[in-house]
């Protein structure tokens, strides 16, 4: 919303001294200036010039030439872009040393070889609209050498463009936002009575209403205007339009604009020449009903969805609250109008303009909701602006009722109050701060309770709480004081939330990158990466490359590592803790949502994940998740990668990319993978590291080979090792695998590294052949046998 | 016998000098002191012996080996001083002439900038509370007090998936929803923020994407006030951004709020003094925040005449961006490690 500090000053006496200040005030108002524009200023040194002659340019093609005379009879020559300049029009040159709104500074130039002595102005480059079309054409009567300013008529003003809240429909009108500005400054404000002189006659027998469905409009307000004569508006209704954003068409269209933007009644004017009988009904469309709009469009209505108005033979025209048609549009033959002032179902229009995807000024005031008080000031405003040019209303009017809700009465506890806002403000505060504001405060059978009846343009106001609302943001959210919640509360992390923070240390501590893809994924990225294609679908996405949710963080990382690729970035280690979503499980609306984490190694093969598995699962206490390379995974490298499993329950899988999806990626590294459910990972219990007793006894070390079939996992001999060495062994790691000659093909030599040592006495070599004869006994079952 | 004795002494610093090395000094130690040393020898010959003589004897030996080991205790040190010392001056290392330093991953900017809020917070007692990403209409929008055909609506470009009825189910375009949760499935006293991803309808730009973090707030207590919520803002602000730096609250419009605000802060940049960032106007809008709507407590089965709550929510990612100067909010998406390596910490 926009609105100029002169025509507020209309309604209460702001200074005009401190816009800035001013504007300060609506922004802790809850009205936030979005911007200032000073009308009027840094227009100095454009002056009136008439054009003497255009030549056209001997080097270039869009540049005319214009001889301009400044008043003095001499020719000044000017270089122009426009086309639109004919000999003998009055336009406005920026003469050299003019510093333009926008801050450009007019020097003489030369352009392809031709001097020019100035510059010839549009619209906008006067800050004086939005028009760039062509030269700004002024009256050809005034005087030559005129500053811009004094040609125009412009007097300074400000433009305050204020963003006005959903909740605030009084603020969507010049008084509207006066009546707040004047109540917090504690200026009178008033809306001036309209002066109007009726012609004679009776409105009611020229037209009709009829509201057929009550819950559509809840008050329809007619009057008829005569003698009206179609012209251009005055210059001062045209230029408040057009600082405001609208563009003036004629004087009646202007008029009712002019009247919805500083009164907030949107009206609507029909000819009456084109409805025979001038009645108007009032009803929910109709499936199949049409009507072609004011902006020359054909639209299709939806039953019970939207409003129309329609004439003595049932068609549409005009769509409740949002636009008129076309068949009763004023022209220039128009000569007496209807004019409708209106209370329509917020609900409805907003319903009605956001499924037709029409909003205008009008629907955006009737779905905030407008005030239902004000049809015939409004009526009588419009006519008042009208009464230059002839127009005059015909005495008396239609007025119909459909549902309208009262206006609540809403009890005021100023102990609620100060509860809520953490103050301390009288009963008597409250009281002043909503008195100017149109609340009427009564004092009830109750100590410090009132009674505040909301007026009529604060729909948004129904309860106890709107109105502290109301009161905290006239008593000024700046005033009130903090302080710190006084119970006592702690805080802390949940332990998958500490989890979470070990699992990136770690992972940042072996040089991993965390990385965040977005979680939505393009048909078919599934199946590139070997994985199921059912996926939760999106129903308006704005790309089908974000049309699925991803089941898998698999695509993410593996377009994240090409993406590095294409950007000569090879060896890329990445992870990933996200959410991933499965179709819900039968009877759950939701889908089923996993936090998962993935880790992504480039140029590295599955032995890598395996090894960051390791690290994970020994620091997060995750003892008896093993590996099975039973079943490798789909998508992955078949004899490279295995699941994750405690007991039954399957918690990730491991390995590398299968070569097939990194052919399909476009990936030209092995990839090493590793992905873990972490929500049912981290569920069970997990990283309770008890203490075990270090032994102040000397430790010896028995090294073993083993010679194994390559389809017996190494984990199971290390299980099988650690099981038959007993309550001796302190650690044992696998030091050296080797294959080949003397080593049978389809097995290798696996040796291990066993550390022994007693809690309460030196070992004996007795003690070290009992672990070693157990080992190996336990290790033939698997057949393994010892080396040499 | 006394002889021999006195002659293996006198004979032994020359012999030890005339070591040049520790392995070298060794040997000499072997032949003076060894098993089959001079003086392990002579020592053994004492059984020949009378009492007296042998005591003379045994006295002599013992003074004779202490003097030799002293020596050589001293020749060894010497010899060891110089070995290290040529050893040390053969051992130089250029620490600039490094191969394969190990590399450290990082973690996400938006991550780090989550677990800051998030200590700050626990500092100030709020637990961490976290819900799904694909919520329910109720979660979402209706619990909230925002009824389908809200104007408000507008305010949320929504995503919805093809689950349940049309527009049912919506991937969550607040972490408002985990407030309902927090509310339904807990009791007060409540003090929690709720950090997450939230989506939006939205094309990606340089400050805008489909996909972004919040933070949200949450205060459920007896006699909780607007004067609270300013006070938790403030506390915040200046433990976050750093003392210098304030809050101030707007009026503003939420439908699950009322009283409503905006929650500005001091301009980072200029510290309120006025800039290109801030618009000259010292401040930057940071969210939103308000009392807690009586509709929304009686949705989740509060008595709001016995609880009172304040809210409070604001983008992550924009705090991410600006610590680092990030001109792009798509920077942090792409995974590209040129990027995510200039943030290790």
């Amino acid at each position: 919303m926009k609105v100029l500090l002169s025509w507020l000053q209309e309604f209460a006496p702001f200074p005009g001294d401190d816009p800035v200040a001013l504007g300060d005030v609506m922004s802790d108002l809850g009205m936030a200036v979005e911007s200032i524009e000073r009308i009027g200023e840094g227009l100095d040194g454009i002056v009136t010039v008439k054009v003497l002659e255009l030549r056209t340019h001997p080097d270039a093609d869009k540049i005319q030439l214009v001889d301009v005379d400044l008043g003095d009879g001499e020719a000044l020559q000017i270089c122009c872009g426009a086309t639109n300049l004919t000999v003998g029009d009055v336009v406005p040159l920026a003469t050299l040393g003019t510093t333009m709104p926008d801050g450009m500074e007019i020097a003489r130039r030369k352009m392809r070889g031709e001097w020019s002595n100035g510059m010839l102005c549009s619209g906008r480059e006067l800050a004086l609209g939005e028009d760039h079309s062509g030269i700004y054409i002024l009256d050809p009567s005034l005087a030559l050498g005129l500053p811009i300013v004094e040609a125009l008529g412009i007097t300074p003003d400000v433009l305050f463009d204020l963003e006005i809240n959903p909740n605030r429909p009084d603020a969507m009108s010049v008084a509207g936002v006066a009546r707040d500005l004047a109540a917090r400054l504690g200026l009178p404000f008033a809306i001036p009575a309209p002066n109007v002189d009726e012609l004679a006659g009776d409105a009611s027998s020229i037209t009709s209403v009829d509201i057929i469905d009550p819950d559509l409009c809840g008050l329809f307000h007619i009057r008829v205007i005569d003698g009206i004569k179609i012209e251009p508006s005055p210059r001062w209704i045209a230029d408040r339009l057009s600082a405001l954003g609208m563009r003036p068409i004629n004087n009646v269209v202007d008029a009712s604009n002019y009247v919805m933007l500083e009164l907030g009644q949107p009206n609507h004017t029909y000819d009456l020449a084109k409805m025979p009988g001038g009645a108007l009904r009032v009803r929910w469309a109709r499936d199949g009903e049409t009507i072609t709009t004011l902006d020359g469009v054909e639209r299709n209505l939806t039953g019970g969805r939207d409003g129309v108005i329609v004439d003595a033979s049932d068609s549409a025209i005009g769509i409740a609250g949002v636009m008129g048609g076309a068949s009763t549009e004023i022209s220039e033959t128009t000569t007496t109008v209807l004019l409708e002032c209106a209370w329509w179902q917020p609900m409805a229009i907003a319903r009605s303009s956001k499924f037709m995807g029409l909003r205008s000024e009008a629907s955006a005031r009737f779905e905030r909701g407008v005030d239902p008080a004000i049809v015939d000031l409004a009526a009588r405003r419009l006519a008042e602006l009208l009464a230059p040019s002839g127009a005059r209303l015909v005495e008396g009017s239609v007025t119909v009722n459909g549902e309208l809700a009262p206006t609540p009465a809403v009890r005021v506890r100023t102990s609620r109050v100060n509860q809520l806002l953490g103050t301390d403000i009288s009963t008597e505060q409250i009281i002043s701060l909503l008195t100017p504001l149109g609340f009427v405060c009564e004092l009830g059978g109750e100590d410090d309770v009132l009674s505040v009846t909301v007026p009529t343009f604060r729909p948004d106001t129904t309860n106890e709480t709107d109105v502290i609302e109301e009161i905290a943001r006239h008593y000024g959210y700046s005033k009130i004081v903090g302080r710190a919640p006084t119970s006592a509360h702690t805080g802390s992390l949940t332990p998958i939330q500490r989890d979470r923070r070990s699992i990136r240390q770690i992972l940042v501590g072996l040089g991993i990158h965390e990385a965040m893809p977005l979680p939505f994924l393009a048909p078919g990225d599934l199946a590139r990466c070997g994985l199921p294609p059912e996926a939760v679908t999106v129903t308006n996405p704005l790309a089908a490359e974000e049309s699925i949710l991803r089941t898998s963080l698999r695509p993410g990382l593996l377009r994240a590592i090409a993406y590095n690729e294409s950007h000569r970035t090879d060896g890329v280690s990445l992870f990933e803790l996200g959410k991933v979503f499965a179709l819900p499980p039968s009877g759950e609306t939701l889908p089923d949502e996993r936090e998962h984490l993935a880790v992504a190694l480039a140029g590295r093969d599955a032995t890598a994940a395996a090894n960051v598995w390791a690290l994970l699962a020994r620091t997060l206490g995750l003892n008896d998740v093993v590996i099975d390379q039973s079943a490798p995974p789909a998508g992955l490298h078949p004899g490279r990668s295995g699941v994750l499993r405690r007991g039954g329950a399957q918690l990730g899988e491991i390995g590398e990319i299968d070569p097939g999806v990194l052919d399909a990626l476009g990936l030209h590294e092995r990839v090493a993978w590793l992905q873990l459910d972490i929500g049912v990972a981290l569920a069970a219990p997990h990283g309770e590291h008890r203490y075990h007793h270090i032994s102040r006894y000397p430790s010896s070390d028995l090294d073993l080979a083993f010679e194994v079939d390559n389809a017996v996992p190494a984990a199971s001999i290390e299980a099988a090792v650690r099981s038959a060495a007993g309550p001796l062994l302190v650690t044992v790691s696998l030091f050296d695998v080797f294959r080949g000659n003397p080593v049978p093909d389809g097995r290798r030599s696996l040796a291990y590294r066993l550390r022994l040592q007693a809690p309460d006495r030196t070992l004996t070599d007795e003690d070290i052949g009992g672990v070693q004869r157990s080992v190996v006994k336990a290790l033939d079952a698997l057949g393994a046998t010892l080396r040499g | 016998m006394i002889d021999d004795i006195t002659r293996i002494a006198a004979a032994a610093p020359a012999l030890i000098a005339g070591a040049n090395s520790v392995d070298e000094l060794r040997a000499v130690e072997a032949d003076l002191l060894g098993k089959k040393g001079e003086l392990t020898l002579l020592k053994k010959g004492m059984g020949g012996l009378d009492p007296e003589g042998r005591k003379v004897a045994g006295s002599a030996l013992n003074d004779a080996r202490d003097s030799i080991e002293a020596v050589l205790a001293v020749r060894r040190s010497d010899l060891e001083s110089a070995e290290r010392a040529s050893m040390v001056a053969t051992e130089q290392l250029d620490l600039t002439e490094l191969l394969g330093t190990p590399e450290r991953g990082s973690l996400h900017l938006v991550t780090q900038t989550w677990d800051r809020l998030v200590d700050v917070f626990i500092g100030m007692g709020f637990t961490v509370a976290e819900g799904p990403e694909v919520e329910t209409d109720w979660y979402n929008f209706e619990a909230l007090n925002i009824p389908a055909a809200h104007p408000a609506r507008g305010m949320w470009d929504t995503l919805y998936v093809d689950l349940g009825d049309p527009e049912t189910v919506l991937l969550r375009t607040h972490t408002s929803p985990v407030q309902i949760r927090v509310m339904t499935d807990g009791e007060p006293p409540i003090y929690a923020v709720m950090p997450g991803r939230v989506y939006r309808r939205d094309t990606a730009d340089a400050s805008h994407m489909p996909v972004f973090h919040q933070i949200e707030g949450l205060v459920v207590d007896r006699n909780i006030s607007f004067a609270d919520l300013a006070g938790t803002l403030e506390a915040f602000t200046s433990a976050y951004f750093g003392g210098s730096i304030h809050s101030r609250l707007r009026p503003s419009y939420f439908p699950f709020t009322e009283p409503s605000a905006e929650y500005d802060i001091n301009c980072v940049f200029c510290e309120g003094n006025g800039c290109r960032t801030c618009g000259q106007t010292g401040w930057l809008e940071l969210g939103g925040c308000g009392m807690v709507h009586p509709t929304v407590l009686s949705n989740v089965g509060l008595d709001p005449e016995e609880w009172s709550g304040f809210a409070f929510g604001f983008g992550l990612d924009r705090l991410a961006l600006m610590r680092h100067g990030v001109d792009d909010i798509r920077e942090m998406y792409t995974g590209d490690v040129r990027f995510l390596e200039q943030f290790p910490s």
